[in-house]
């Protein structure tokens, strides 16, 4: 039987561990509040490369909106924290009180119906995840069903991307528009802007990302993920082997977008502000190549990818503001001609293999491979 | 002519149309219980495409095509599949990605919904199957290979143990032994004759000695149409069917 058993299993469990070490252990160790804060930012949106190495690395849907569930679990938090903030004392200068702010300044007078069910935390909870599932299997349904796929479906998310953020930039009264919703303070009168606060929040963060990266296993390492990885190779073949290839399609990419909502909600936590500059094609492209960067096969990779892209964002464009953007299409390319398996497939192919020649140099004197794995950390 | 009723396929007045061009036309023909029937006939003739009309892969312009009454052509393929149809590809279509093992798993018929994959176990059940089919496809020593590695023979063994796992009733195989070398075609011949005991088989062939050892009915189409069809000894001898294919 041992043959049979996925021998990527053991490696994947030893790269979580690592993982996990990583990012609960040693950077908060090394890094100061300011910037953990920002590496949990950065963290957020691996909820959305993880979402996208299942969508796109395992069933190979590639999707080029997941911004729009991202900004989705986002704005729903946001909607949460909004409503605590705008009690009819913080806001008793507005002509209409106890309304957010910016409604205030486009003349509604009233709370939105949507708005209302966002005043219970255990609503919003739900919703994070269930709206960009709804959508998702909204988008997922009509495109699949159809058996839109390939290029068509990335373009159309695309564009399901840029209307959305249309929408939000336009409905400045419901959706507080470009600014998006900001002057966001407490959590249940926790207030969310200490250093404490982030700290703590970014544990929440770390330990979501974790259990999401481990569900994620499960499901890849269940038959729904083997068929998923049939159906990215021979579609045809699934549906003659007595599948329904469009409800895994959907269950997939509601799976994604969920997750990605999640990591929306978080990131407004800690940064404390959701606006729709997160929602649209730019962000949504370059979420992809976080996972595309990461190896869009490697749910550990995906972490990795994202922190690294993001890093390489923070420090290229604090001296060169303007190049970052070729910078990021120029890496882009150079992952996808050159290494199209990203980070992971580079550690697979060259690290992995060093690692063992040495172990067996060394096998004389100890067993070497516990230290091995470690490298994936740099 | 028997009751429609007793038949397990029954195809009636089958017509597709692609853009004008009709690639099956009028075609009638029934298959019983248990039995084989090849289908034989020139490049185009349309043999692929009726099997692609039965399976749910085309749909059909008008017709019909009943499987144990059951009306097949407004079904979708999986369901196709649920009741008791599969169908082997010309060239091998399996999961190149997968395990030999894994592809077999992936055919047995059991939870087939996305939550009944989720929870689905590989238990005692499904190992004894895949095993028991794995020695049956001479693959057993490869189950833990990647489908990708093996040759093109063992490839199109592996798409036949995957519609055995499956289990069904009508079997549709598409030149199951075209591009295998000698050694690997006489395998399959004595593989075939062991799978097909016991369920109803199409199978579109050009060999005509792996035909007239196989078959017990021969339909012969050509251009979308049965020009002739009845046991091995009757079609060679129709003059219709070596003037258009057996002449050549």
């Amino acid at each position: 039987m041992t043959p049979l058993l996925n021998p990527l299993k053991k490696t994947e469990l030893i790269g979580f561990v690592i993982l996990a070490a990583i990012i609960v252990i040693l950077l908060p160790a090394v890094t100061d509040a300011f910037r953990l804060n920002l590496v949990g930012k950065y963290l957020t949106y691996a909820f959305v490369a993880v979402g996208l190495v299942l969508c796109w690395g395992s069933a190979g849907i590639l999707s080029l909106g997941q911004g729009i569930f991202f900004g989705l679990g986002g704005y729903c938090m946001a909607m949460f924290l909004k409503l605590e903030a705008s009690t009819p004392e913080a806001t008793k200068i507005q002509s209409t009180p106890g309304i957010p702010d910016f409604m205030d300044w486009n003349q509604v007078t009233e709370l939105p119906w949507f708005w209302e069910p966002f005043h219970s935390f255990a609503f919003t909870l739900l919703a994070v995840v269930a709206v960009p599932a709804i959508l998702a299997f909204v988008i997922g349904f009509a495109m699949f069903t159809r058996r839109v796929g390939g290029v068509y479906f990335a373009i159309i998310t695309q564009a399901i991307a840029a209307i959305l953020t249309i929408l939000i930039i336009g409905q400045q009264g419901y959706t507080g528009g470009v600014n998006g919703i900001t002057d966001l303070r407490t959590l249940h009168g926790w207030d969310i802007r200490t250093d404490t606060a982030k700290t703590i929040l970014y544990f929440v963060n770390a330990f979501l990302l974790l259990g999401v990266i481990a569900l994620s296993m499960l499901v890849r390492s269940s038959k729904l993920g083997r068929i998923l990885v049939a159906l990215r190779d021979k579609e045809d073949r699934v549906r003659f082997s007595g599948y329904d290839v469009a409800a895994y399609k959907i269950f997939v990419f509601c799976f994604a977008a969920a997750i990605s909502g999640i990591g929306g909600a978080m990131f407004t936590l800690q940064v404390g502000f959701m606006s729709p500059s997160f929602v649209g094609i730019v962000p949504s492209i370059e979420m992809v190549i976080y996972c595309a960067v990461g190896g869009r096969y490697s749910l550990i990779g995906a972490v990795y990818g994202t922190l690294l892209v993001n890093w390489g964002k923070t420090t290229f464009s604090e001296s060169f503001p303007e190049l970052w953007l070729f910078a990021m299409g120029a890496l882009f390319i150079a992952v996808v001609m050159a290494f199209p398996n990203g980070l992971a497939g580079i550690y697979k192919s060259h690290v992995q293999p060093l690692f063992k020649r040495l172990a067996t140099r060394n096998s004389d004197r100890r067993d070497a491979p516990a230290e091995a794995p470690a490298a994936i950390a740099e | 002519m028997t009751h429609p009723t007793d038949f397990l396929l029954a195809v009636e007045a089958l017509t597709v149309s692609f853009d004008g061009f009709k690639a099956v036309d009028d075609l009638s023909f029934y298959v019983d219980p248990g039995e084989i029937r090849v289908i034989i006939g020139p490049n185009g003739a349309g043999k692929t495409t009726a099997l692609d009309l039965i399976c749910g892969k085309t749909r059909a312009t008008s017709g019909s095509i009943r499987f144990r009454g059951k009306e097949l052509t407004q079904l979708k393929e999986h369901q196709i599949v649920h009741a008791g149809v599969g169908r082997k590809f010309q060239n091998p279509s399996i999961y190149e990605d997968l395990t030999v093992f894994e592809n077999l798993e992936i055919s047995f018929p059991r939870g087939r919904s996305v939550f009944g994959a989720l929870a689905f176990k590989r238990d005692a059940e499904v190992m004894e199957r895949v095993e028991e089919i794995a020695e049956m496809i001479f693959l057993s020593d490869l189950l833990g290979e990647r489908a990708e590695y093996l040759s093109h023979g063992q490839k199109q063994w592996l798409e036949i143990g995957m519609l055995l796992i499956q289990d069904p009733e009508l079997l549709m195989l598409d030149e199951p032994v075209a591009g295998m070398s000698v050694s690997e075609r006489i395998k399959t011949a004595e593989l075939l004759h062991r799978i097909i005991e016991g369920r109803s088989v199409i199978v579109i062939e050009h060999d005509m000695k792996f035909v007239e050892d196989i078959a017990h009915k021969v339909t012969v189409l050509h251009q979308g149409r049965v020009i002739s069809e009845g046991p091995m000894a009757h079609v060679k001898a129709d003059p219709k069917v070596v003037e258009v294919y057996l002449g050549h």
